[in-house]
């Protein structure tokens, strides 16, 4: 038989449809391990935590956050930023990927995008919470009413809401158009009861014709060329809410690239915590193989390369631009009292993805594990270091101030997370977690003639 | 019943003729209404729903009802009063030796806020931080209710009957009484007392300062045999040297001396030149062109070598003096120049010192130029001898009545414990006294006073200007005046007002000859507030004669030095004084102007000291083991520690009481004046650590323009010198947009920095008018203070010895406001006149404008702090502001903000409109100065202007176009309508 030893096959083991099937959908049909229950005990922990924070913050007001006059955002909005970004890799492995036929995103698309929505939904609560009235949070929205409100169409505030809910729904329609093969399979493996009717509405009477392909490859393509310029423009316009202002720090013309770049690759970081996770737990080890990692860590060497040069190029603007203020800023972010937040950024974000050039490390899976949480820690004070640092020192010295968390910031960050491992936990559980009917369709077209595969 | 038809059908009897009958008898017309009821009476389906509907509404529409709250309307409602306007009433307020002449603003018949009153003489319409917050102590809820017996509720005739009975047994036994009270200096009230005095013969009045200016009047006794304190014209004088008086801070008047200090600081008119020596940075030594540090014990030495200096070269006549701590040829070669405008002044209670203070006037002619005995004041009359003599003989056992009036001897007298000894041996001891103090708590009758603001009375702060006070609300506890206390007891028939009356019919008539009648006189009187008659002219010529005469012997002065390593030097803060308004939150919660710390006082350092004892702002050290945090104060002289008097109240409720640490004790006799400073041999550390209520935190300026100066040379030369950043910014700026236009007015305000003494009035006056909440400490060190409007103090120069600049800031009001256009839901918006307006209720917080306001001026409501949100159970008011009585404060033309929203200085747009409507009524223009914000109005130092900018002609147009003027952070192309005046320092030599 014809030997190709170029095209390595994406799937090892030598599957065939049927063990595809039965592979991926084992995870449903049996009872979760021990280690599932634990890992839903904490997270659960997590989410109710954060739950009464959010009741306290409500009840008592966001004094309960170590903000004040001069800081007027900080954990709150460093965390929305964060999440949103790691909201960024599921649609950009669906869409973009989907648009540029890398094949290898089968494997990885679905979870990544249930990561997706659950990310946005952390993202999005913080904005609500974080307002002094949550209980009006809708005033935000642009509806009729007759208390003759309006929102204002200037702040980029209202453009988040807008850009945030479209992704949001985008992504959601995405995953969920991806999912229904799958969910005709499900309805099919499952023999009976209440199980069977939720997948068979689910499914939407899914009979796998022709016509259904179509159809569905067809929407499929149409919402990833939908999709592909919102993973630019929600990052894009998140970045506006500083960039906009006049704060030295914030405003700046380079956010928009530097913030999508940054969003990429803490997306990716945070898809390879998971899956580096799952795959193990999973046992899925022959679905998500070492080039899957190999191939998004050199994403990460992509984007945290971008995101490195974006650094470098704001501190000499700064300078270049012989601004006394903007200077100030990018020095004080340097040198001032949280430079410690600045190099840990730096290090975890510029210097840590460069080791990755080295294929050893890249191809190595726990390094990648570590490396993917130290990325998302260098993430998260990144965008510490643009709201906070820039805020504490701005035009007037005699407002300067510092900031220090409470618990009950705390408490919200940790209830997110919580969430979103318990979302995550859940979602492994009911929905197959790697694209059945995707995977299958790679198996017989990459690889196949591979000498491993023969 | 006639029938009358409608129409033809009906004529006839048709059917509708029936239905209609049927609706109009009133028999079931609700059920008529459904259109398909059958006649049977049975209910279609439809029907059936109908009803339910309608009922379930009527059941909700009727649960829904408006709670309703007492109100009960006025049967005859008087005339005056308006609901929605405002009524203003002349009045005075006194406290202790604390006076000012001022409106009251009142709203349906309560007070809600102080004005000065323009027309009186001395305060000339300003007020002082202590003068605003004083309405808010009138709805304090720690305030006498009522009389008290032995602590427990009594009545006003009982009280009266055992003290009447208690003080004629005393008199008829030839016991001893004695009143104690501060200064008086109101004519009619020492009638009152004289006559209290005359009924009980062996009676004995004390007036006690527990800031005593007793070494002064000995001295003045001495110098010019008059025992009293001049009237000192800080607006004649071209050069002024002050020891250690803090005269724009808390010094004698500071509201008089801040207005007159402030009229030579302009430098188009001519400046005056400040000297000050002094250990402290006070706000006045903030503001002197030149500050010398001294020792306080120095102090004697320097005055002595600068005598040494004037008389050498005025009477040619050599005296010995000891080598002077510090250089005083510049000075007293300056005040030499400047014979007879000049101005020498101490602070200090040393008879000593004051005597060569005097001596030095006198041989620079000051004397009749600058120091006015014809015109002296008739505050701080009080000797401490005299209060010496109370205790030694409280203490023998020598006294059988001792009644107090506003007086706190157990907390202020340095012997306090002498004091509360005494107390005990005193048979019968009454007090006068409106609130509670440390005293009060030792005495058997408490027979309250009212609060000012419901009291007759009359004063004379200074000789020949008369201020009256009048009630403007009902009392709010059954409370009584003291002077009625005292005629009362003394058997007096009249209350005290037809007393006052007559008084001043019998007293100040004959001084004019504009009214007839003495109720013409006295109710035309009261509507000015004040009477200022011509001085005669034998006042003015007697006080001449005396004072040559006097001889003085320079070798007699003490000059020796303290042996102690360390001074302690104690001062009133600028907020709390002697400590008297201590339950007051707006006055606690006042940042000092200098070190801007709020609700503590502490030890304030110099930096090099503190770096030889490695002490760190907030280590906690022990003086005489009174424990106190350290703040590392610039300006400091090294070897002393400033300490604030007035804090660490322990009986005047719940706000005041243990705020701080009560250094009183550290105050000592010396000579028989009390001296407020005291050597202290060694610093102990505790290793404990104290955090601070503190505003600002950083105190340099960066490098950044921020507050732009220029010597008055340098000025002189160029009119823009100091502010060539301004043209540049001017000549270079460009939009890409069209500037805003404003067709009608445009509102606009000019901060002058070379009249602004950073006294911090405004901010009382801001937080009086707007209702802006008081958060207490622990919010304000999580920097969550609400203040609109705050003074940045920022030093140049050395930390040593640093130079001071003040900066009032609040919202600039940006033609181009950043702020405006990130807010989501338009909560924040400008206004046709140039406004930046906030709207409350349409605010969801998210405090974006507040991340984009490069000026830090908006404020946002962290927590629950006025009850006016919709989420309860959370309300944070640790200074009971939100108390039924204390929310009588409130200006109702205000909004009381919600928890969750922003708020921030709206340029008091209540009293832009209410003056609009007014104009608009009257069919006219708005006249310039006519809208005045509470802070321009309250300014003493004249040094805020507001406008309309459209109007050429008006005064903010004239500054506006200034040399000096620009604009904060004007690079950022915000366009603020708010305008600063650059700093001038008189640097001429």
């Amino acid at each position: 038989m014809f030997q190709s030893p170029l095209r390595i096959p994406l799937i090892k083991g030598r599957k065939t449809y049927q063990s595809i099937t039965s592979d991926l959908l084992n995870p449903l049909m049996n009872k979760p391990a021990k280690l599932w229950y634990l890992g839903i005990t904490l997270s659960g922990t997590a989410l109710l935590f954060g739950a009464f924070m959010i009741f306290w913050t409500v009840w008592q007001g966001i004094g309960t956050f170590g903000e004040n006059r001069t800081v007027g955002w900080a954990w709150d909005i460093t965390n929305f930023v964060w999440w949103i970004g790691i909201g960024h890799a599921g649609t950009f492995i669906s869409a973009i990927l989907l648009l540029f036929r890398q094949k290898w995103r089968t494997s990885i698309n679905r979870s990544a995008e249930a990561m997706t929505i659950f990310a946005v939904i952390c993202a999005a609560l913080f904005p609500i919470i974080h307002m002094g009235r949550a209980l009006l949070a809708f005033f935000i929205f642009p509806y009729p009413n007759t208390r003759s409100l309006w929102v204002n169409f200037n702040s980029p505030l209202v453009w988040d809401v807008f850009a945030i809910s479209t992704y949001f729904t985008v992504s959601l329609v995405f995953w969920y158009v991806g999912m229904i093969p799958d969910l005709g399979t499900l309805r099919d493996k499952i023999k009976k009861g209440f199980k069977k009717t939720i997948y068979k509405v689910l499914s939407l009477g899914w009979k796998g014709s022709a016509r259904h392909w179509h159809r569905h490859e067809v929407t499929s393509i149409l919402l990833a060329a939908l999709a592909t310029p919102l993973v630019l423009s929600v990052h894009s316009i998140v970045s506006m809410d500083f960039a906009t202002s006049v704060i030295p720090g914030w405003h700046t013309t380079i956010f928009p690239p530097y913030f999508v770049a940054g969003a990429i690759f803490s997306g990716f970081a945070m898809v390879l915590t998971l899956m580096i996770i799952t795959r193990k737990a999973l046992k899925l080890e022959e679905y998500i193989t070492v080039s899957h990692v190999e191939n998004m860590n050199k994403i990460l060497i992509a984007t945290g390369s971008i995101v490195g040069l974006a650094y470098i190029t704001e501190l000499f603007i700064s300078w270049y631009s012989g601004v006394e203020y903007e200077h100030f800023a990018l020095m004080n972010r340097a040198t001032g009292p949280y430079w410690w937040a600045y190099w840990i950024m730096m290090t975890c974000n510029v210097i840590s993805p460069q080791l990755l050039w080295i294929k050893k490390l890249r191809t190595n899976i726990i390094f990648t594990f570590f490396l993917s949480i130290v990325i998302n820690i260098g993430m998260w004070f990144e965008r510490f270091v643009i709201v906070v640092t820039s805020l504490h020192r701005d035009f007037l010295p005699s407002s300067w101030t510092m900031y220090k968390p409470t618990i009950v910031e705390v408490g919200l960050f940790v209830g997110t997370l919580g969430f979103f491992f318990t979302a995550f936990l859940l979602f492994v559980r009911v929905f197959p977690v790697i694209a059945i009917a995707e995977v299958k369709s790679v198996v017989k077209t990459v690889g196949e003639t591979h000498p491993e595969n023969l | 019943m006639k029938k009358y038809w409608r129409e033809i059908n009906s004529k006839k009897g048709g059917q509708e003729d029936l239905q209609v009958a049927k609706v109009r008898d009133g028999d079931n017309s609700i059920f008529n209404l459904f259109s398909g009821m059958k006649k049977d009476g049975s209910a279609s389906r439809r029907d059936f729903l109908k009803l339910c509907g309608y009922s379930f509404a009527i059941s909700a529409l009727a649960s829904c009802e408006t709670k309703v709250r007492k109100a009960v309307p006025y049967v005859i409602a008087p005339l005056e009063i308006t609901p929605g306007e405002a009524n203003y009433y002349a009045s005075s307020f006194v406290n202790g030796s604390d006076y000012c002449s001022i409106m009251v603003k009142t709203r349906e018949g309560r007070p809600i806020k102080i004005e000065g009153n323009s027309g009186s003489g001395i305060t000339m319409g300003g007020t002082s931080a202590r003068v605003q917050a004083s309405v808010l102590e009138l709805y304090d809820t720690n305030r006498y209710h009522g009389p008290l017996k032995n602590g427990t509720p009594s009545d006003w005739k009982s009280v009266d009957e055992e003290i009447s009975d208690r003080l004629k047994i005393i008199m008829e036994t030839n016991g001893k009484i004695i009143l104690i009270t501060p200064t008086i200096f109101s004519p009619s009230t020492e009638a009152v007392i004289s006559g209290f005095l005359e009924k009980f013969s062996d009676a004995e009045w004390i007036q006690y300062d527990a800031v005593s200016f007793s070494g002064m009047l000995e001295a003045n006794k001495l110098s010019f045999g008059k025992q009293v304190i001049p009237d000192y014209r800080f607006d004649k004088a071209d050069l002024i040297v002050s020891m250690g008086a803090d005269f724009l801070g808390s010094w004698l008047s500071p509201v008089e001396y801040t207005k007159q200090f402030s009229s030579k600081r302009d430098p188009d008119k001519g400046m005056n030149y400040l000297i000050q020596f002094e250990s402290n940075q006070s706000l006045t030594g903030s503001n002197a062109d030149k500050r010398i540090q001294m020792k306080p014990s120095h102090e004697t030495a320097i005055l002595l070598n600068l005598y040494k200096d004037i008389i050498a070269s005025v009477e040619n006549r050599e005296i010995d003096a000891p080598p002077s701590p510090v250089d005083v040829s510049e000075t007293s070669k300056k005040l030499l120049a400047s014979q007879g405008k000049s101005l020498v002044i101490s602070a200090s209670n040393d008879k000593q010192v004051q005597l060569l203070v005097n001596e030095i006037n006198k041989s620079l002619g000051n004397v009749g130029q600058t120091i006015l005995f014809e015109s002296y004041l008739r505050v701080r009359k009080g000797l401490d001898e005299n209060m010496e003599r109370l205790v030694r003989k409280m203490k023998n056992s020598e006294l059988d009545g001792l009644i107090v009036w506003n007086v706190n001897p157990a907390y202020t007298w340095y012997d306090r414990e002498g004091f509360i000894d005494g107390v005990k041996k005193v048979g019968l001891t009454v007090s006068l006294s409106c609130v509670p103090d440390e005293t009060n708590r030792l005495v058997q009758y408490i027979c309250p006073d009212h609060h000012y603001l419901e009291s007759w009375n009359d004063v004379e702060a200074k000789r020949f200007k008369y201020s009256l006070m009048q009630p403007v609300i009902n009392p709010i506890y059954n409370t009584r005046q003291m002077q009625d206390s005292l005629m009362k007891w003394s058997g007096g028939g009249v209350v005290f007002h037809d007393f006052l009356k007559g008084f001043w019919g019998s007293s100040f008539m004959s001084q004019q000859t504009d009214y007839l009648t003495s109720d013409a006189f006295f109710e035309n009187t009261l509507q000015k507030g004040v009477f200022e008659p011509a001085i005669p002219k034998t006042e003015t010529e007697s006080v001449k004669e005396n004072i040559d005469s006097i001889p003085f012997d320079a070798g007699k002065i003490n000059h020796q030095k303290s042996q102690c390593k360390v001074e302690v030097v104690l001062y009133e803060s600028i907020a709390l004084g002697e400590g008297r308004q201590g339950n007051n939150p707006w006055l606690q919660e006042l940042p000092d102007p200098v070190t801007k710390i709020c609700w503590d006082n502490y030890a304030c350092v110099s930096p090099v000291h503190a770096k030889e004892l490695g002490l760190e702002d907030g280590d906690i050290i022990s003086l005489r083991s009174i424990e106190l945090p350290v703040h590392i104060q610039p300006g400091q002289a090294y070897g002393t520690i400033g300490v604030a008097l007035g804090y660490g109240r322990s009986n005047c409720g719940m706000v005041g009481d243990g705020t701080g640490v009560d250094v009183w004790p550290m105050s000592s006799l010396k000579d028989g004046n009390i001296a407020y400073y005291s050597g202290i041999d060694d610093i102990v550390k505790t290793g404990k650590k104290y955090s601070f209520a503190q505003t600002q935190t950083h105190h340099s300026m960066e490098g950044r323009a921020l507050v732009r100066e220029a010597g008055l040379k340098e000025y002189e030369k160029d009119p823009v010198a100091g502010n060539e950043l301004h043209v540049h910014f001017t000549e270079t700026a460009r939009s890409l947009y069209k500037p805003r236009e404003y067709l009608h007015h445009h509102w606009g305000m000019a901060i002058d920095l070379s009249k602004c003494t950073g006294c911090a009035n405004c901010v009382i006056a801001c937080q009086a008018e707007n209702n802006i909440p008081v958060v207490g400490k622990k919010e304000v060190a999580r920097v969550h203070e609400m203040h609109w409007m705050r003074i940045d103090r920022y030093y140049t120069g050395s930390e040593d010895d640093p130079e001071v600049v003040f900066q009032p800031v609040l919202c600039q009001h940006c033609n181009n406001a950043p702020c405006e256009n990130v807010c989501p839901v338009a909560a924040t918006n400008h206004s046709s006149e140039g406004l930046n307006q906030m709207v409350y209720n349409r605010c969801i917080g998210t405090r974006y404008c507040n991340n984009n306001c490069p000026y830090k001026v908006r404020r946002f409501n962290w927590f629950n702090y006025t009850e006016a949100g919709t989420i309860s159970g959370n309300l944070r008011d640790s200074a009971g502001m939100t108390s039924d009585l204390r929310r009588l404060v409130l200006n109702p033309d205000v909004t009381v903000r919600s928890q969750g929203v922003i708020e921030k200085c709206s340029f008091c747009i209540q009293r832009i409109q209410s003056v609009k409507l007014k104009a608009k009524e009257e069919r006219r223009a708005i006249r310039d100065t006519e809208v005045q914000t509470a802070c321009s109005q309250t300014c003493p130092a004249n040094a805020i202007t507001f406008g309309d900018m459209n109007d050429a002609e008006s005064e903010i147009s004239r500054l506006i176009n200034s040399g000096r003027r620009y604009n904060l952070l004007e690079e950022l192309y915000t366009k603020p309508a708010v305008n600063y005046l650059t700093k001038i320092r008189n640097n001429k030599s």
